[in-house]
């Protein structure tokens, strides 16, 4: 700390927590001691205060004694002379000032100013607001911000988080030097697919009303994600750090000390204050500080340097005008530079030669049709991707061949045929990683900005914008990046990688076909593929930087629960890393054939687990089931008057026949703890021949999130041939048809769902 | 034969005492100062060499190779002497102690409705390491359990020595491989008497394994209860603005001073001097109000918890009387010198004694009671007011600093990392990065033998510009007190770059006063978290630290300086060594020491050497501990230097300015 801080921060404490006082008694006025409150989607109440305190505030007068303990936390002014101690106590009202904010927010909810009105915004991906409102006017209908992250964007990015691919987030507070100054330091931070978080403002302008003014796509799928323009909008970055811990770090409510420790040593966040820090700001700064995220401004305020409370530096102060660069993109990249080393993160940067900015960050970018200058795949073209391996002399590394024509000669807007073609060598590269390196083309192609790749295989659907045909991206750079990321990704099992890019119409049917019949036989080969066909499982252990004590199994037949690692992911990965996070597991003698016992599989749950878990049964959701971090797709969980299981998709906000929703129900499922009758699950699971069947099997499903029957319809139809019942899609209710277990018990009889014939679950 | 007297310059680095110094020469009143240099100290008892166990004796040996009537040697002789002394500071503390918890009993069994449980998170706390189940009881309930757990730690007859667990693990272990867990607290001082007494144990290397036992009784057990217990009854300290020396007396109000070691009486004497009615009374007297103001550890009691004004340390007491100025000297137990009440007689000055335990000849005598703490409190009071009127010439030097006091090993925690983040993870990192080179505990009394506060300041200073924290109990923080390093301040204007930084972070003084001398029980407290936050070993032996008493004079002390070397800590002693005649037993307590506990204890009576001294063994830990070298060069740019120089700009040019200078 320093005086001048503490001076600022205590008085901007005492501040606020006066207003949110105020603020309080006005609204039980206005509505009621008993007026819910709420944040949209999320089973962790007001966080902060959850968090912290284990206050489980549902009603405005809940938070009384919120803000009692909040004055408790206040502190009078350092004194000009003679001051005693400071820093402990603006760290205090740092904590007051998290809770009044929170509080006031909160409030703000009800009056309809949260989530706050932005007419005409439109953003990529927004906190579900659907089912929400109960406590206020819900969000206004023609643009707004986003408001609090819900609990599903939260498990969503949770395995980017713990995969290092989202290496930490920026909460940014206040407004640009200039709108290029924005736009760049948002640039530099997307680049490093760090999430930003923007909120505050500086005398009423706000870093969103610059990157608004600029064009910049904001929204989840581009890790821009505008709270608000009001200072206090800064809870929301900091009730999302706290969940995280509560989340993955399965901590409950309360454990105050762990949940701040969790978020210094694993939550790789930080704080830039843009432009003039005021008292409130100081006071929020205070605040982050305890969770152990550091703060850099981009003007003078004094530093605080030595580290403890953070693990590097406390306050940086970066002055603007003082950063050297001949232009705003070059402070920019300092700036970032500066945050970076400050918190510490670990960027896996890709330098990629491509006249785009490249990183995840902008993975999730769309391009539309008026931005676009080109389009392959889709309605009018066909594009295609496919990589194989060879032996090492027939691979040519570095090499990166169009063969055919450019699309300089086709009109704006315009479409061609596409060919991607990788050859890949290497001593341990196998064939049965053919796959899962070519999976990889999406996410690699994506990662450069103002282009937009979406699919696999022979739908691949690929879009280059205007604005990076202008910067120069031609088909070539496709080559570019591919050569480049699969050496640095995959390097330790491809030596050598060569693409060639078709475009010339004779050679691209050729190569279609021959792309095709390799497909058709990886899907036979993966068909194949059972539990019972290998004799090792992988553990998955990737999550346990945020779910200490989970520990993931994944086999042929059962894919990891968040989707993303299914047997083969692992093999490879084991294969790039063999210290990594996946570790073969010697199957063993099969203790229980029906429920999934595997003498090997226990020993390691045990060991991995810290000693948590002695028992996994992997066919099993009643007994011994696997456990969860957080980042599971689905959750299935028993309703016992159904005699059957539901299965409730993250994507879902709506209620389910249990009377919970997933965000509550994920408070059940994750954090590595076994509670019998409920799991998470990857999607694809629910597929496989092997999903809970020693208690029945899909059989067993009579409700699940319509979601997942519009986005599986084909595979779930073949699912329900296998089961013997081909109308069993039908027999299954969603939440379009009811959300209570009457209504549950009505549909299921009348469509005559099998498991009522069945045996008891329990 | 007479010495030549010193000048009151030579006799004191402190400005209020020099010139009471001067008053006491003009007057012709005898002080400890002048004594000391009318009569030399007996050598062969300074060297340890002087038995007197019998009355065989006493023997005087005086060369190598001589040995006592009994044929006691040399060594045995100067084990013995220094195995005494450790027992009798060990007593001292213990006693103290286990006057706390009496205390706490009574209080908690209604007897003494004056005092109550004022922290009862300590008090929770206390219990845990007692293993006293907290469970839902009521606060007295609780308060008594944990008072007769804690005197049951002074005599048990089996069982393990309970506050031994609040050391690493580490520390334990060596403890427990050595044999030297203290089975009871009262036990190893009896048993050191009894070995020590004629014909008994007689190999020093023997001996002194004792002595390391007996203290490690004194600093993890009765010491560490009495300022357990204290915190429990009048509250845990924390930072409070205050003054020191004696330029706080009033001329026209009661001057109270309390003087001595224990809180319970001065604490209700703090309370009574605030009483209307008593107000009422001085008023009624001529004077304007009632000023208290504290000397030696009674008095950093009442600083650090009440904030109540330091009138001195040690070799102040008599000084205080000659201002004239102080109606009642209120004293408790340890550290009073007679002398006191020879210099009273020259003024209205009342001496008061209060404890059970001491009686001064020619003193007035107010027993205290805990069950009548506050109507004897307010007697005393009530006495001081009727001397005011009794009040000749006055001299109170003006001369008085500022002191920010109260820290605690619970406040340090909160302040390194408030409420919800406390921790000592700030400090240990600035001892590991360098900001901080190392920690010093400057403890211990003062001695009319050397240059009263003279040695304090020469080290603390060169310490502070070499970036070394330093922490005070006793009379030692009194001195720094006085020196104004107890500001924050100090930290801008004395301290090195890193540990100024440090100081600017948390808004502390770079030199932290932790309490009175029972209170290095805290110092021993922070040292054991220190070593299991990690980053600094996991022993106090790895921790880059010094613990030193360079105006030393009494046994306490040297039981003090026992125990850290017990726990792992070096420590430098100044003045004289009490065995230095004797080279075998000098070098059982350094590398026989060192070997065993992996601390031991130096004598030097050269400031620049201790200072020397201390720097190379920090030095020589950071480096076993692979800490980078100690570098100023490398910090000091944090701060709140730039942002008043924004501040000052005219308002137009703030907003561009708020960006940097252009380059």
């Amino acid at each position: 700390m320093s005086r001048y801080i503490a001076t600022r921060a205590i008085r901007g404490a005492n501040a606020i927590v006066a207003e949110a006082e105020a603020l309080l008694q006005k609204a039980i006025a206005d509505k009621g001691a008993d007026h819910p409150v709420a944040f949209p989607n999320t089973a962790y109440y007001l966080p902060v205060m959850y968090g912290m305190l284990a206050a489980e505030v549902t009603t405005l007068g809940q938070m009384e004694p919120i803000l009692e303990h909040a004055k408790s936390l206040l502190h009078p002014l350092p004194d000009e002379k003679f001051w005693v101690p400071y820093l402990g106590e603006t760290l205090d009202s740092g904590m007051s000032t998290i809770l009044a904010a929170e509080a006031i927010e909160a409030i703000r909810f009800i009056y309809g100013e949260q989530p706050e009105p932005y007419p005409g915004i439109e953003l990529t991906g927004v906190t579900d607001y659907s089912n929400f409102g109960g406590n206020g006017s819900g969000p206004p209908t023609d643009g707004h911000l986003n408001g609090p992250i819900d609990d599903i964007q939260l498990r969503s990015w949770g395995i980017q988080l713990v995969d290092g691919r989202m290496p930490g987030f920026a909460a940014i507070i206040g407004a640009a030097h200039s709108n290029e100054a924005a736009v760049a330091i948002v640039r530099e931070l997307q680049s490093r697919s760090i999430l930003t978080f923007l909120t505050g403002n500086v005398n009423g302008r706000s870093i969103i009303d610059q990157l608004v003014e600029e064009g910049v796509e904001m929204g989840f799928d581009t890790y821009i994600i505008p709270f608000g323009r009001d200072t206090l909008s800064a809870i929301y970055p900091v009730g999302f750090a706290t969940r995280a811990a509560l989340t993955f770090g399965g901590m409950k409510g309360g454990q105050w000390r762990d949940i701040l420790l969790y978020n210094k040593f694993r939550v790789f966040a930080f704080a830039l204050a843009l432009g003039e820090v005021d008292d409130l700001k100081y006071a929020a700064a205070a605040g982050v500080l305890s969770y152990g995220f550091p703060v850099i401004a981009d003007t003078v305020i004094p530093e605080i340097l030595p580290t403890g409370v953070t693990q590097y530096e406390h306050v940086i102060s970066m002055p603007w005008n003082e950063i050297e660069g001949a232009t705003e993109e070059e402070k920019a990249a300092k700036l970032v530079q500066k945050c970076i080393e400050v918190r510490g993160l670990k960027i896996k940067v890709s330098e990629v030669p491509v006249p785009v900015p490249y990183g995840s960050a902008f993975e999730g970018e769309v391009v539309r049709k008026n931005d676009m200058r080109i389009e392959s795949g889709g309605k009018h073209s066909r594009a295609f991707e496919y990589l194989f391996m060879d032996k090492m002399e027939e691979v040519e590394d570095g090499k990166i061949e169009l063969i055919g024509p450019t699309f300089e000669d086709v009109e704006d807007k315009g479409s061609m045929d596409l060919g991607i073609i990788v050859k890949v060598a290497g001593r341990k590269m196998e064939k049965d990683f053919e796959p899962v390196l070519e999976r990889q083309i999406h996410y690699f192609i994506n990662g450069a900005s103002g282009i937009q790749h979406i699919g696999q295989r022979d739908i691949a659907w690929i879009r280059i914008s205007t604005a990076a045909a202008d910067k120069g991206f031609n088909l070539n750079h496709f080559g570019d990046i591919l050569y480049a990321r699969f050496h640095e990704d995959f390097g330790s099992i491809v030596d050598k990688v060569e693409i060639t890019l078709i475009t010339e119409p004779d050679l691209h049917a050729e190569w279609l076909q021959k792309a095709r019949d390799a497909y058709e036989e990886r899907n036979v080969r993966l068909g194949s593929m059972t539990d019972e066909s290998v004799d090792d499982f992988y553990s998955c252990t990737l999550c346990q930087s945020f779910a200490p004590d989970h520990v993931c199994i994944v086999s042929p037949e059962r894919l990891g629960l968040c989707g993303a690692y299914n047997w083969l992911d692992c093999k490879a990965s084991f294969q790039i890393n063999p210290t990594g996070p996946n570790q073969p597991i010697r199957k063993a003698t099969q203790i229980d054939e029906v429920k999934g016992y595997f003498e090997g599989v226990n020993e390691f749950a045990v060991q991995a687990s810290h000693g948590v878990v002695s028992e996994v049964a992997m066919y099993s959701i009643m007994e011994n089931p696997m456990t969860a971090c957080g980042c599971f797709e689905c959750i299935a969980m028993l309703v016992p008057e159904a005699n059957g299981v539901m299965i409730v998709s993250r994507e879902d906000t709506s209620m389910t026949p249990t009377g919970m929703t997933f965000s509550t129900l994920a408070g059940m499922a994750g954090g590595g703890l076994q509670t019998p009758g409920v799991m998470g699950h990857g999607k694809f699971y629910i597929l496989s021949p092997k999903f809970m069947s020693a208690d029945g099997g899909f059989k067993r499903v009579v409700w699940m999130s319509s979601i997942l029957k519009e986005q599986m319809a084909e595979q779930l139809k073949v699912v329900a041939e296998r089961e013997g019942d081909p109308d069993l899609i039908n027999k299954i209710a969603d939440e379009t048809i009811c959300t209570d277990v009457e209504g549950l018990l009505t549909h299921m009889t009348e469509k005559s769902h099998p498991t009522l014939e069945m045996d008891s679950m329990f | 034969m007479a010495k030549k007297l010193r000048t009151p310059e030579e006799a004191s680095f402190d400005p209020a005492s020099i010139d009471l110094l001067q008053l006491a020469c003009d007057n012709e009143i005898e002080t400890a100062f002048s004594r000391a240099d009318s009569m030399a100290a007996c050598p062969i008892g300074a060297d340890g060499m002087c038995c007197k166990v019998c009355s065989m004796g006493p023997c005087r040996l005086v060369k190598k190779g001589q040995t006592g009537i009994c044929g006691a040697t040399l060594e045995t002789v100067a084990a013995r002497n220094f195995a005494r002394m450790v027992a009798a500071g060990s007593a001292a503390h213990s006693d103290h102690g286990r006057g706390m918890a009496y205390t706490l009993l009574e209080a908690a069994e209604g007897h003494a409705p004056d005092y109550q449980v004022r922290d009862l998170a300590k008090l929770e706390e206390i219990a845990v390491y007692l293993d006293v189940k907290v469970d839902e009881k009521p606060v007295n309930e609780l308060a008594r359990d944990v008072a007769l757990a804690a005197l049951h730690e002074f005599g048990k007859a089996e069982g393990e020595f309970k506050f031994l667990r609040r050391a690493p693990a580490k520390r334990q272990e060596i403890w427990k491989k050595l044999d030297i867990i203290p089975r009871n607290i009262d036990r190893e001082i009896v048993e050191m008497m009894h070995r020590t007494h004629v014909g008994n144990d007689q190999d020093a290397e023997h001996i002194l394994d004792h002595a390391l036992r007996c203290s490690i009784g004194d600093g993890w057990g009765g010491s560490m209860i009495g300022t357990d217990i204290s915190d429990i009854l009048f509250g845990t300290p924390a930072p409070v603005l205050s003054r020191a020396n004696l330029g706080i007396l009033q001329e026209d109000e009661v001057n109270i001073v309390i003087h001595g070691h224990e809180p319970s009486l001065s604490e209700m004497v703090i309370a009574a001097a605030q009483d209307p009615e008593l107000i009422e009374y001085a008023t009624s007297k001529g004077a304007k109000g009632i000023t208290m103001g504290g000397i030696c550890c009674t008095a950093n009691e009442a600083l650090m918890r009440q904030g109540v004004p330091l009138a001195g340390n040690f070799l102040q007491q008599e000084l205080a009387i000659l201002t004239g100025a102080v109606d009642a000297m209120v004293v408790d137990i340890q550290c009073i010198m007679q002398g006191i009440v020879k210099v009273a007689e020259n003024y209205q000055t009342v001496i008061i004694t209060t404890s059970p335990k001491v009686k001064i000849t020619g003193a007035t005598h107010m027993e205290f009671d805990e069950r009548r703490a506050m109507e004897i409190a307010k007697d005393i009071v009530r006495l001081a007011c009727d001397r005011f009127p009794e009040r000749g010439e006055t001299h109170i030097p003006d001369v008085s600093t500022e002191v920010i006091p109260g820290f605690s090993h619970e406040y340090i925690n909160y302040a390194l990392g408030g409420t919800y983040r406390s921790s000592l993870r700030p400090l240990n990192d600035a001892i590991m990065s360098g900001r901080i080179r190392g920690v010093v505990a400057n403890i211990g009394c003062n001695n009319a033998r050397v240059r009263h506060d003279d040695a304090f300041y020469r080290v603390v200073t060169e310490f502070l510009k070499n970036d070394v924290l330093v922490v005070e109990t006793g009379c030692g923080a009194i001195a720094s007190a006085k020196q104004g390093y107890m500001t924050p301040e100090a930290a801008l204007e004395h301290a090195g770059p890193g540990l100024r930084e440090v100081c600017e972070t948390v808004g502390m003084p770079p030199v932290l006063h932790m309490g009175s001398c029972v209170d290095n029980s805290r110092i021993l407290t922070v040292l054991a978290q220190m070593a299991t936050e990690g980053g600094l070993g996991d022993d106090i032996s790895d921790i880059p630290a010094v613990g030193m008493a360079p105006e030393w004079m009494s046994e306490k002390a040297i039981s003090i300086a026992t125990y850290c070397v017990a726990s792992g800590a070096y420590v430098i002693m100044g003045h004289s060594s009490p065995v230095s005649g004797v080279e075998e037993v000098t070098r059982l307590i350094t590398d026989g020491w060192e070997e065993k506990v992996g601390g031991r204890m130096e004598f030097t009576n050269d400031p620049d050497e201790i200072v020397s001294r201390s720097l190379a063994h920090i030095d020589k830990k950071r480096a076993a501990l692979g800490l980078p070298e100690y570098d100023p060069n490398k910090w000091g740019k944090s701060g709140d230097w730039r942002i008043q120089e924004f501040i000052e700009l005219p308002f137009a040019e703030k907003i561009e300015a708020a960006y940097g200078s252009a380059k």
